[in-house]
C-alpha cells in the first residue's frame, strides 16, 4: 500500500455527483450547425486554413496552429465553412471571438486517417508532432496545449507521470464515466505518454468516491506498469498541483511547473484523446460533457462533437429550448436581472463547468469547446443568487480551508483597498481560485472575485509597463537619430561655408559656434535645469530643437515671433490676449495651408490637366474644400472673440 | 599638554583614514547619471505627448527631480500622481488642469482613402509609430501609438482620427466586486427591517440588486 500525503485544508461540499452517473455515456444527435472558436485553449488562437464554401470532412484540419503554444480545429463533420465570423464564446467575459461556423451536410464522412497498430514503431518525436496535428488541449479544465506539456524543458526529467482522475469537483462526472467505460484507451494512451517521456513511475489517482471507476481502471491496468491510487475525497484534491501533494508528498515550488521537480500531471481524458489521436489518427473533435442540474430532465454525461450549441444539447437532454439556437437565447441569470424572453423559467443559471470554479454563462446559444467537462443549468432553488457580502469577521475559516496555505483574509484586504503589491508580497498568483475559501466564508464575501480582480489588475499594469519601456526606447532611439542628423547637417553645413568663402573662412568658422553657444546658453538659463552634463546636453538639444521648431511653424504662419507668447514668464499677463492670438494664428495658418494646397492643386491640374479626376487631384481638392470650411469657422470664432474683447485686441504686443 | 596633541593627532588620523576611504568609494562606486530621474521617468506613462511643457517625459522627469510639480501629467492621471507622491515622500495633489485632463487611453489611426502622403505626422511622432514615405500613404502602428495626440494638428488634410481603444476577449479584465449599495444591506440580517430572524437563509432581493 503506498503512503498518501494530505494537503492543508480543503472542503466537503455536497458532491451531487449520483444525478449524472445514473445511465452510461449517450450521443446525441448531429447538429445542423457547429460553430468553432478559434481559441479553445491557452495560448495563441489558431488560424483558419479553409475558406468560406469550403468543403471539408470529418477530422480535417480547418485552422492550423500558429506558433509554440497553440493547438489546431479540426472539422467534426463533414460539411461546408458557412461562415468564419465574430461569435460568442463561452468566457466569463460574455464576449466575441472569432469563430469557424461549420454547416453540416448530414452524412458524417470521415476523412482518410492514418492508423498506427503499434505506437512503438514511432519515435517520440513524431508522436509529438501527431498529438499537436490532432489538436489535443488539456481536457481537465484549462486547456493547456498537451504536446507542448509532454514537452518538458530539456533539463526536466520527468519520473513521475501522473493522470489526474480526482475529479474532485461537484457535479462533474464526465472522467468518471470515461474511467468505468473506456479505461483501456486511457490505460492505452496513458502507455504512449510513458514512451514519450520514460518515466519511473505512473500512477493514476481517484477520488474514493468512485468505486465503479477505481474497479475498471484497476481491471484495465492489470498486468501493466500503472498503479491506480485511491486518494481520500476533498475538494481540491484534482487540483494539479494538491493532487501531486497527495501521491508523492512533493510541493511544487513557486513559479515553477510541476516538471521542474521531475512530474508531470494530465487529464485521464486527455490521455484517451492521445490514445485516439496515435491509433486511429483521430483529431480531437468530441469531448464527453456531463449535463446536469435540476432543470434538466435526462441529466447524464453525453458524447457531443466540439462546436455544438448548449441549447441543441440541453434540448438533447431534454430541456425544453428555444429552437433556434444560433438566436440569442437568453437564460435569466440571477446576478444579472434581465427581461425573460419567454425562456425556460425553471432555469436561472447556466454554469460552464462545476458550481466551485466554473463560470455563468449569459446564454445558451455558445458552442461546447475543448475544455466543456460540464453544463450545470440549475434552479433557483438549487443555485440561489449571491448573498449580500457583510463585512468580514476575521474568523479565520478562509485561512483553515486554503489548500495553497495563502492568507486569504490579507489578500482580501489589500485586493479590497487596491494595494497590489502587498496583495504580491503575500503570494496571490499562488492562489488557484479553488473557491474553498468563498465556499466557507459566513459573511459571504465573493473573496475569488476580489483574487481574480487582483490578479487581472497586476497583470493588466504589467503589460502597460512593458509597454512604456519600449515607447521609451523608442522615443530615446529616435532622439539620438535627430541629434546625429543635425550633428551631420551642421557638419556639412560648416565644410560649404568653408569652401564657399575661403577668405572669410576663419570668420564663418568661428562665428558659427559662437552663435551656437549662445543659443545653448539662453536655452539653458531657461530651463534651469541641473543634473550631470550628458544629460543636460540631451536636454538642451531637446529645448533647441523644440525652439527651431516653433520658428519654423511661426516662419510658416507669416506671423513675427513675439506673437507666439509661449514663454514660461508672463502666461498669466497674456491669458485674454492669447486666446485670440490663438484664434488669429489659427487664421492665419488655415490660410497658408489654404494657399499651399490651392497652389498645389493649380500646378497639379496643369501638369496633368486631361486627367484632372486623377486619385491625387481628387484628395487635394477635396483638401481644399475642408480647408475653405475650417478658415471661415476660424475667421468666425475670430470675430465673435474680437468684438466681446476690443481692448485686450489693442493691448496685444505687436 | 601632550594628551592634548595625541587626541588631536588621533583625530585627524582618524579623519584622514576615513577621508580616504569615502574618497576612493566616492570615485570606485560613482553612479552615473541620477538614480531619482531614473525612478521618475520609470513611473511617468512614457507617451511623449509634452502636455506637461516638456520636451518628453524624461525631460519632465528631470524637472520633477530639481523640484518640479509632480500634476502635470494628464495622460498618467490619478495613477501616477499617487506613485510619483509614494517615491518621493510628498503630498498626492490634484492634477494641473493647465495641462489638459486625463482622457481614457486611444490610438491614432489614419484614414488611409484621404492620406496625401506629406510625411508630417511622420515628423510630429515622438516614438515613430507611423510609417510611410513622401507621396506614400501612411499608416500607424497601433501597437506602438501611444496616443499623445501630436500627430493630429500637424495633418493638413486632417486624416488623422484619435480612436477609442476597445476590450477584445483578450485583453478583457475581472471586474472589482460591486459593493453593497447601501448600508442597510451591510447590517446583521436578522436586524434588517421587515425581515423575520428565521427568514434570513433565503436570499432577499437586497442581494440579487447588490449583485446587479
Amino acid at each position: 500500500m503506498r503512503k498518501l500525503w494530505d494537503f492543508h485544508g480543503g472542503i466537503h461540499p455536497p458532491e451531487n455527483k449520483h444525478q449524472s452517473t445514473q445511465s452510461s455515456i449517450r450521443s446525441i444527435a448531429l447538429p445542423d450547425t457547429l460553430v468553432l472558436p478559434l481559441n479553445q485553449h491557452i495560448g495563441a488562437a489558431a488560424d483558419p486554413c479553409v475558406r468560406v464554401g469550403d468543403t471539408v470532412l470529418k477530422g480535417q484540419m480547418i485552422a492550423t496552429a500558429v506558433g509554440r503554444i497553440s493547438v489546431a480545429v479540426h472539422a467534426p463533420t463533414s460539411g461546408t465553412i458557412a461562415a468564419i465570423e465574430e461569435h460568442p464564446v463561452p468566457h466569463p467575459s460574455g464576449m466575441s471571438d472569432n469563430c469557424i461556423v461549420l454547416r453540416s451536410d448530414g452524412e458524417d464522412r470521415w476523412m482518410e486517417l492514418t492508423f498506427c497498430a503499434d505506437y512503438k514503431q514511432l519515435s517520440a518525436a513524431e508522436i509529438l508532432s501527431r498529438v499537436r496535428q490532432a489538436g489535443i488541449a488539456g481536457m481537465g479544465g484549462a486547456g493547456f496545449p498537451t504536446e507542448v506539456k509532454l514537452h518538458p524543458p530539456s533539463n526536466d526529467k520527468v519520473n513521475s507521470l501522473i493522470l489526474n482522475g480526482a475529479e474532485c469537483e461537484p457535479y462533474i462526472t464526465a472522467d468518471d464515466l470515461l474511467m468505468q467505460e473506456r479505461a483501456k484507451q486511457i490505460v492505452k494512451g496513458m502507455e504512449i505518454m510513458a514512451y514519450v517521456l520514460e518515466p519511473e513511475e505512473t500512477l493514476i489517482g481517484i477520488e474514493d468516491n468512485k468505486p465503479k471507476a477505481i474497479a475498471a481502471m484497476r481491471e484495465a491496468a492489470a498486468n501493466t506498469r500503472i498503479e491506480v491510487i485511491v486518494v481520500p475525497t476533498k475538494y481540491p484534491s484534482g487540483g494539479e498541483k494538491q493532487l501531486i501533494r497527495i501521491l508523492t508528498g512533493r510541493e511544487v515550488p513557486q513559479g515553477s511547473i510541476p516538471a521542474d521537480i521531475g512530474i508531470m500531471c494530465q487529464n485521464v481524458a486527455t490521455a484517451a484523446a492521445v490514445y485516439r489521436a496515435i491509433r486511429f489518427g483521430e483529431p480531437l473533435i468530441s469531448r464527453i460533457t456531463t449535463v446536469v442540474g435540476e432543470s434538466v430532465p435526462r441529466p447524464g454525461n453525453y458524447e457531443v462533437l466540439l462546436g455544438t450549441a448548449m441549447s441543441f444539447l440541453l434540448q438533447q437532454a431534454g430541456l425544453p429550448l428555444a429552437q433556434d439556437a444560433t438566436a440569442a437565447a437568453p437564460v435569466d441569470i440571477t446576478s444579472h436581472p434581465r427581461p425573460n424572453q419567454g425562456h425556460c423559467p425553471a432555469v436561472t443559471r447556466l454554469i460552464m463547468g462545476g458550481p466551485m470554479m466554473g463560470f455563468t454563462l449569459p446564454n445558451a446559444s455558445l458552442p461546447v469547446i475543448k475544455t466543456t467537462n460540464c453544463l450545470l443549468a440549475a434552479t433557483p432553488d438549487e443555485f440561489p443568487g449571491p448573498a449580500t457580502e457583510q463585512a468580514c469577521i476575521r474568523c479565520g475559516m478562509c485561512a483553515d480551508v486554503c489548500p495553497a496555505e495563502l492568507l486569504p483574509q490579507q489578500l482580501f484586504w489589500y485586493a479590497k483597498a487596491e494595494e497590489f503589491d502587498k496583495t504580491e508580497m503575500y503570494n496571490l498568483f499562488d492562489c488557484i481560485e479553488c473557491g474553498a475559501c468563498s465556499y466557507v466564508c459566513p459573511s459571504h464575501i465573493p473573496l475569488v472575485q476580489y483574487y481574480r480582480f487582483a490578479k487581472d489588475q497586476i497583470r493588466a499594469a504589467r503589460i502597460e509597463q512593458r509597454k512604456s519601456d519600449l515607447s521609451r526606447a523608442r522615443f530615446e532611439y529616435r532622439q539620438q537619430r535627430l541629434d546625429r542628423e543635425q550633428q551631420e547637417k551642421a557638419a556639412k553645413r560648416k565644410a560649404r561655408a568653408e569652401s564657399a568663402a575661403k577668405a572669410q573662412a576663419a570668420k564663418a568658422a568661428s562665428d558659427q559656434p559662437e552663435q551656437a553657444e549662445t543659443t545653448t546658453m539662453a536655452t539653458t538659463a531657461k530651463a534651469g535645469a541641473g543634473g550631470a552634463e550628458s544629460k543636460q546636453y540631451i536636454i538642451e538639444a531637446a529645448v533647441e530643437r523644440a525652439q527651431q521648431k516653433h520658428l519654423q511653424v511661426e516662419a510658416e504662419s507669416s506671423k513675427p515671433p513675439a506673437l507666439e507668447a509661449r514663454d514660461p514668464e508672463g502666461p498669466q499677463n497674456h491669458e485674454e490676449s492669447r486666446n485670440l492670438d490663438e484664434l488669429l494664428d489659427r487664421v492665419t495658418k488655415t490660410k497658408a495651408k489654404l494657399e499651399k494646397l490651392q497652389d498645389s492643386l493649380a500646378t497639379s491640374l496643369a501638369t496633368n490637366g486631361d486627367q484632372s479626376n486623377s486619385p491625387a487631384t481628387e484628395k487635394l481638392s477635396n483638401a481644399v474644400e475642408k480647408n475653405k470650411i475650417r478658415l471661415a469657422a476660424a475667421e468666425q470664432a475670430l470675430a465673435a472673440a474680437q468684438a466681446t474683447a476690443p481692448s485686450t485686441q489693442q493691448s496685444k504686443p505687436a | 599638554m601632550s594628551i592634548v596633541v595625541i587626541a588631536i593627532a588621533a583625530l585627524l588620523s582618524l579623519a584622514a583614514t576615513f577621508g580616504a576611504i569615502l574618497g576612493f568609494a566616492s570615485v570606485r562606486f560613482k553612479v552615473e547619471g541620477n538614480p531619482l530621474v531614473d525612478q521618475i521617468d520609470g513611473i511617468l506613462p512614457q507617451t511623449q505627448c509634452g502636455q506637461c511643457g516638456f520636451p518628453g517625459c524624461r525631460p519632465y522627469a528631470e524637472s520633477i527631480a530639481n523640484g518640479d510639480d509632480i500634476n502635470k501629467c494628464p495622460p498618467g492621471g490619478e495613477t501616477t500622481i499617487a506613485a510619483l507622491a509614494d517615491l518621493l515622500g510628498m503630498e498626492a495633489k490634484p492634477l494641473d488642469e493647465e495641462h489638459g485632463e486625463t482622457k481614457d487611453k486611444r490610438v491614432a489611426f489614419i484614414r488611409e482613402e484621404e492620406c496625401i502622403g506629406c510625411t508630417k505626422c511622420i515628423q510630429a511622432c515622438p516614438v515613430d509609430a507611423i510609417l510611410g514615405a513622401a507621396k506614400q500613404m501612411h499608416t500607424v502602428i497601433a501597437e506602438e501609438c501611444t496616443g499623445c495626440d501630436l500627430c493630429v494638428e500637424p495633418c493638413p488634410v486632417d486624416c488623422i482620427d484619435m480612436l477609442p481603444i476597445s476590450t477584445t476577449i483578450n485583453d478583457w479584465r475581472w471586474e472589482r466586486p460591486s459593493p453593497p449599495l447601501s448600508s442597510t444591506q451591510t447590517i446583521i440580517a436578522s436586524d434588517r427591517q421587515g425581515t423575520a430572524a428565521g427568514d434570513n437563509t433565503k436570499p432577499t432581493d437586497d442581494g440579487d440588486q447588490q449583485a446587479a
